[in-house]
């Protein structure tokens, strides 16, 4: 204090007091204003913030329901759920996100593709400590090496799914489809709140056409969490509806029998029961393991699947659209018959080939000798070309169309098989808007032994077997047999549409399956060989298919082919005769001959069926008793 | 006379008539009554707001008997020690905070804390919480008051040269409180209502400026998150939607102790640290929260009142600078829990955990318990 001069301390204490006074009412103004401040948070604005807070502390969780199971008609089950377990990081938990992903890396197994999915979601917004899932599906080794560590990895975490397994997936995948993740197509056609809970979604086969019912409905659980999103405990729960369990009419015996016939060769088997329509085989061959593509495929392994010459995930059964060759004889022999082109003695003279006029093209019996004397019955059992050759003439293509048509060729005709193809039956109109040309009578020809522009695919050959099987009554495909609930089956099939096939004379039907009879028990019939020895009665025809044309005077030399241009094998038939049990469409590809190869498939089909599974009540089967007593 | 009696009762008198035990020991009891209800009352909300750990509250009683022994040291020290050590405390602090800033260590980008061999490891920057204030009131109250030009130039300086290095490290927080303890020693002696009004506007002038050329990216984010929580909910608005939400929902007489679910379910961030303040107000309410409020004001009345009726300038700057300081530390906590302003890192005193801010805020309120206890007989 500088000397000399007084310091006038009352005035500086009044001055310091009218400070202090200033200070007081802004002090009293800052707290007045806090505290109008809690009163608007807490009194006027309590109820948001509680709505709030409660949105925190209580989340509503979706419960997904668990998928409905398939089983075959014995029960066997086709199609399961199994707890897979993902590992998941919580970064904010995480000590030293480098270190703690090297030490997962020498536990686990995580590729690139891995570490890139994880790296880009940690960059993304998240709300704190949400997981970020790093592998999928870890196997029980690596559960078991996880566990070990655990402790030393905090914020790592092994969570559970219940994600679809089939536990014979290469028998089955053609016949089931599968289930996968759902894309983002798929997100769009979902109902959102269903599927709230649920990451798969049926992809093909039964999986998707009957992914609806499979699925249920999903349920809910109000949880108290805290702010990891962790569950503390569940305050209210609504049960998810689990998804129905299936029956399906397939049987996985018969289907693993099919699988092996097949064993190493391309093909397909379709067997139905003509009874109900019911498809007791649907084998693609090769197959391949549905599994890998539940939880995402790998991109090598999808490349070698892809990218195979056997064509595995190609579903031969269903979309593999073949010329029908011989097996169409049947079928148009009971077209001939009823539409008046031919009559049951109606006999001409096969000298080995077949011109439509005198000089002009001519068309071979595969018999290059030729038959001699046919009538239908020895055409159908020696499966002799040129009788076919002058009918199919005779009757013209829009008979042919009429009739074929009505055999569900040209047509997915199934209920529940999805991604079905219609094959092709050529009509003038189909040629005149494809291919823009008139139909030539030389067409009706090659329609006649089912070549020339026709297609069909193993499915569609053994529904016109059953319908012959069935003399004109129609069953239409189906894999559904039975729904495990209270709930009737019609109620999911969708609508049987067709109409039977009503010959004028409907005894034809018979003489027709005697034709048949005679390719596999008659002295000339073509498929006698497979046909030996049988305790029952069979009919089948034997059919080859061209895998492309050899011009017409050049020799056939089977060694000289490459073995994949080699003809494809059919066989159609169905046992026993009068009280059929199974009806059945056969294809090796490049198998040679139908009669050398696909016959005795459908032969080792029959006895199993028949002789080894018998009915699943056990009773004897009429048509097994008669020819064994 | 009232007030005659008023200082026959509280003062020192040397034949030792009439001392009662509060003057031998130094101490208020009005302001220490008032201290332990806050203290005491403290510890059971961070009980819950550190989740049950009592490890957590054993750690911070400890802290706070530390700091009660150091407000009792303080208080018996005499009024004149402060003042004659001012300058060289002040002195000292500015070379601790030139060392922080050459070789401090700390933590998350900030170098706070100095770490001498054979000491504890120490922030200078909580020490000068008091050491500026002291030196501005020593330095003002050597001349007559209110200040003219010059000393208030020099006042100033005393402020901001420290206030600018501790902003360097960075601490926004504590650079706001040091700076604003020795503003309010300038306005208290007497600066005129026209420079206040100057200063004013040019604080707002400059306030674009220091947005632009002085502010760091994360101090501006925090200023951009208080005006829109929403902008950034998962983010930097979460720990404000979350501290909100956790006084609101308390309503008028809260979930009751430890049935906070903001703060036990772990959605409110630094629950028993800075947001310790919205775990009460989640828990008690309204109520909760008026009664926090009543406690805090009749402190800074108190201080305000030993600040008043101080002796001489020295004390009566120092005091009122103090109380005010302790005032800033509650309006800027929970202004910002409330969202009412930036997310600065500011303690609620006395309750939040944390253990330098508390003795520092102790020792304060020892230099006021001294400067109400010393008296000198005047006019006897």
């Amino acid at each position: 204090m500088p000397w000399g001069e007084f310091k006038d301390t009352a005035a500086e204490r009044r001055l310091f007091q009218r400070r202090t006074l200033v200070m007081l009412i802004v002090v009293m103004l800052a707290i007045g204003g806090l505290v109008a401040r809690m009163y608007q948070l807490q009194v006027v604005e309590h109820d948001i913030y509680t709505t709030l807070s409660d949105k925190n502390r209580v989340q509503v969780q979706s419960v997904p329901p668990p998928r409905g199971l398939v089983y075959d008609r014995n029960g066997s089950l086709l199609a399961e759920n199994r707890p897979v377990f993902s590992v998941t990081l919580v970064p904010e938990r995480v000590q030293g996100m480098d270190d703690t992903l090297a030490q997962l890396d020498t536990i686990l197994d995580i590729s690139e593709e891995d570490r890139e999915r994880f790296q880009r979601r940690l960059q993304e917004p998240r709300r704190p400590f949400q997981e970020i899932p790093l592998r999928y599906d870890l196997n029980e080794e690596e559960m078991a090496r996880l566990a070990v560590h655990r402790h030393e990895l905090p914020g790592v975490e092994v969570e559970a799914e219940l994600v679809r397994f089939y536990p014979h997936s290469e028998l089955t995948a053609h016949a089931l489809g599968f289930v996968g993740r759902i894309n983002r197509d798929e997100l769009q056609r979902i109902d959102p709140v269903n599927y709230a809970g649920t990451n798969y979604i049926g992809k093909s086969g039964i999986e998707r056409f009957y992914e609806e019912i499979l699925h249920g409905e999903v349920g809910y659980q109000h949880v108290e969490t805290n702010a990891r999103g962790r569950t503390l405990r569940v305050l209210e729960r609504e049960n998810p509806v689990p998804g129905e369990d299936l029956q399906l009419h397939l049987d996985l015996r018969l289907q693993q029998r099919a699988h092996e016939l097949l064993d190493g060769r391309r093909g397909a088997i379709i067997a139905i029961e003509p009874d109900t329509g019911g498809i007791l085989a649907l084998a693609s061959v090769p197959g391949f393991d549905a599994n890998k593509f539940v939880t995402g495929i790998s991109v090598n392994d999808y490349r070698e699947l892809s990218e195979s010459r056997d064509k595995p995930l190609f579903n031969r059964a269903l979309r593999g659209q073949y010329p029908p060759g011989s097996t169409l004889k049947p079928m148009l022999a009971v077209a001939a018959l009823d539409s008046g082109a031919t009559t049951r003695d109606y006999t001409i003279w096969d000298p080995g080939h077949f011109r439509l006029n005198p000089g002009g093209r001519l068309w071979r019996d595969w018999k290059r000798s030729g038959h001699g004397w046919v009538d239908l019955k020895d055409a159908v059992a020696e499966s002799c070309d040129v009788y076919f050759y002058d009918v199919a003439v005779k009757m013209g293509v829009d008979t042919m169309y009429s009739y074929l048509s009505h055999f569900g060729f040209g047509e997915d005709a199934t209920l529940d098989v999805s991604g079905a193809l219609s094959g092709l039956l050529p009509s003038k109109d189909w040629k005149r808007a494809v291919r823009d040309e008139p139909w030539y009578p030389g067409d009706s020809v090659n329609l006649g032994i089912g070549q020339g522009f026709m297609l069909a695919t193993p499915l569609q050959l053994a529904t016109a077997t059953a319908l012959i099987a069935n003399r004109g009554r129609w069953v239409e495909p189906r894999l559904l047999k039975d729904i495990k609930g209270d709930r009737p089956v019609e109620e999911f099939l969708p609508a049987e549409t067709h109409e039977p096939l009503a010959l004028k004379n409907p005894d034809d039907w018979e003489f027709v399956v005697e034709t048949m009879v005679e390719v596999m028990h008659g002295p000339k019939g073509t498929a006698r060989g497979a046909g030996r020895g049988a305790p029952y009665r069979m009919a089948g025809k034997t059919g080859t298919a061209q895998v492309f044309s050899l011009a017409e005077d050049e020799e056939y030399d089977k060694e000289e082919v490459r073995e994949r241009l080699r003809d494809h094998a059919l066989f159609v038939g169905f046992a026993p005769v009068d009280n059929p049990q199974i009806a059945v469409a056969v294809i090796v590809e490049n198998g040679g001959s139908g009669s050398g190869t696909a016959a005795p498939v459908a032969r080792a089909l029959f006895d199993s069926w028949l002789l080894e599974y018998g009915q699943t009540d056990g009773a004897l089967i009429s048509g097994v008793d008669e020819v064994a007593n | 006379m009232a007030f005659k009696a008023l200082l026959d009762s509280t003062a020192s008198n040397p034949l030792g008539r009439h001392r009662s035990i509060w003057a031998a020991l130094h101490l208020d009891p009005i302001l220490l009554f008032l201290l332990l209800i806050l203290v005491s009352g403290g510890l059971f909300v961070l009980y819950s707001g550190a989740d049950r750990n009592l490890e957590v509250v054993k750690a911070q009683g400890l802290r706070l008997g530390v700091a009660f022994g150091v407000m009792l040291i303080f208080a018996q020290l005499d009024p004149s020690v402060f003042r004659r050590w001012a300058p060289w405390l002040y002195g000292a602090g500015i070379i601790a905070l030139g060392a922080v800033i050459l070789v401090g260590v700390g933590a998350k980008g900030a170098q706070r804390w100095l770490a001498i061999p054979g000491l504890p490891r120490f922030q200078p920057s909580e020490l000068m919480k008091l050491v500026v204030p002291m030196m501005a009131a020593w330095y003002l109250s050597q001349h007559f008051l209110p200040p003219r030009f010059r000393q208030i130039a020099v006042g100033l300086a005393i402020v901001l040269v420290p206030m600018v290095m501790i902003m360097q490290q960075p601490d926004l927080g504590t650079s706001l409180l040091v700076g604003m303890a020795g503003i309010f020693v300038i306005f208290f002696a007497g600066i005129s209502w026209k420079l206040i009004m100057a200063c004013v506007a040019m604080v707002s002038v400059s306030a674009p400026l220091m947005w632009f050329f002085v502010m760091r990216e994360y101090q501006k984010q925090r200023v951009l998150t208080m005006l829109d929580p929403q902008s950034d909910p998962l983010g930097a608005g979460w720990n404000i939607i979350q501290s909100k939400t956790a006084i609101g929902s308390g309503g008028l007489d809260g979930k009751g102790w430890l049935q906070g679910t903001q703060s036990h379910l772990e959605f409110l961030p630094e629950s028993h640290t800075d947001f310790i303040v919205a775990v009460l107000a989640e828990e008690f309410g309204f109520v909760g929260m008026l009664t926090l409020m009543t406690v805090y004001f009749l402190i800074i009345l108190r201080c305000l009142y030993i600040a008043a009726t101080a002796q001489d300038s020295f004390g009566r700057l120092l005091a009122g600078a103090l109380t005010m300081t302790f005032f800033i530390y509650i309006f800027v906590n929970i202004g910002m829990v409330s969202g009412l302003l930036p997310v600065v890192g500011v303690p609620l005193p006395l309750i939040s955990y944390g253990g330098t801010s508390g003795v520092t805020l102790m020792a304060a309120f020892g230099v006021l318990m001294s400067i109400h206890t010393h008296r000198r007989m005047i006019g006897a």
